[in-house]
């Protein structure tokens, strides 16, 4: 039996259990930001898991000058597109998306990147926080619990300096530093708009917030494979990147407060 | 400790110092800095002991050992300079793509009913 609408029955109902379970977001008007650079893989599938698990929030998907059928594939998909010239790089699509989040007025802009790798029925627990007011900005880190995400090496040993370097910098432990999977509040998303990091901005962004007196919270999150397509990060590239992070945090510390 | 010595490192913690202040100040951005911060490292290495600058200048053939350090000061400037070169031919382009598309988009607008600025012709005179 299908309702006026011509969808069945019982998936009708589904759809409002799903609905209610997350109303819980008291009106609070909230934003995924896709940033994606030749996702045509897996970006679909993203979309349509966030449009699922919050079906209350709007996706905008910032395409970062991509080459191949990712933009195609957005249109139509109920997501948002904004579009870059030319790729500009995660910092440089992010902050699109945080401007466009500051310019619609959103009280929550939430991070998902377009490889499939955060799990979309986890953004509930980024957000909860935030609608709560207990704090800024809450990173989903791979690392709270024992036993998740094992990465390669190398990845391994960068993330552990960056986690001790930040961690020892702004006094609080952290221990997922380049998580992308994150969700900011209001006042994150204005200053986010006005400077964001261009290189490994997840890691710079921590020390910039700390600065400014922001409150800063992780909560555990499980993190799957990333299905389709490559990273654009290799091993020589991620060693420059590091050097030039830590480069800018030493010098972010003693930067005037205001910038 | 001789007279070069001092120059030398006074020199290299001046340009160390001036490029920290111009990253603290936003003025430069960290990744154009790495040059910069990369030069004035050997150069205050070799001028701390005269032994040190001696040993490389004779192991690298350079008769007067002050000579290897404007050497070094040389090969950084170099590459400094192709650095820039690389990032104004990427900034160029850049630059055209934004200048099409803004083109395109006053276009998209003048469609859809939206007026916007006319075109400005005084750019042409700051062609460098």
């Amino acid at each position: 039996m299908r309702d006026s609408n011509g969808t069945p029955r019982a998936f009708r109902r589904e759809l409002n259990v799903r609905r209610a379970k997350s109303a819980n977001l008291p009106n609070m008007k909230t934003l995924v930001i896709i940033p994606a650079y030749n996702e045509e893989a897996s970006i679909a599938g993203v979309i349509r898991a966030v449009k699922m698990h919050m079906p209350l929030a709007d996706i905008a998907v910032v395409n970062d000058g991509s080459t191949d059928r990712t933009a195609g594939l957005v249109e139509g998909s109920g997501a948002l597109l904004l579009n870059h010239p030319f790729n500009l790089g995660i910092g440089g699509a992010m902050q699109t998306g945080y401007k466009y989040a500051l310019k619609k007025g959103y009280d929550v802009a939430i991070q998902v990147d377009a490889d499939g790798q955060h799990p979309a029925d986890q953004i509930r627990r980024l957000v909860e926080p935030i609608t709560k007011g207990l704090a800024d900005m809450v990173v989903g880190s791979r690392f709270l619990e024992i036993g998740g995400y094992e990465p390669s090496l190398a990845r391994h040993a960068g993330i552990k300096i960056f986690s001790k370097v930040v961690s020892a910098i702004i006094g609080q432990k952290v221990t997922d530093t380049t998580s992308g999977f994150r969700a900011c509040g209001k006042r994150c998303i204005e200053f986010f708009s006005r400077r964001y990091p261009d290189d490994y901005p997840e890691v710079e962004a921590l020390v910039l917030l700390h600065k400014k007196g922001f409150s800063i919270m992780e909560t555990a999150v499980k993190m799957e494979e990333r299905s389709g397509g490559r990273s654009s990060i290799t091993p020589a590239r991620s060693v420059y990147y590091m050097i030039k992070v830590l480069l800018a945090i030493m010098v972010d510390l003693i930067k005037k407060a205001d910038i | 400790m001789y007279l070069y010595q001092i120059f030398s490192i006074l020199g290299a913690l001046v340009i160390f110092g001036v490029i920290i202040d111009f990253i603290r100040r936003g003025l430069l951005k960290e990744k154009y800095s790495l040059l910069w911060l990369g030069a004035a490292l050997p150069i205050i290495v070799l001028s701390i002991k005269k032994e040190i600058l001696d040993w490389v200048a004779l192991k690298v053939g350079v008769a007067y050992p002050p000579s290897l350090l404007f050497l070094i000061a040389l090969i950084f400037i170099v590459l400094i300079m192709l650095h820039f070169s690389v990032v104004i031919s990427i900034l160029q382009e850049r630059n055209k793509a934004l200048a099409q598309e803004l083109a395109l988009l006053k276009r998209s607008l003048k469609e859809a009913g939206i007026t916007t600025a006319p075109p400005a012709g005084a750019a042409e005179r700051d062609k460098p």
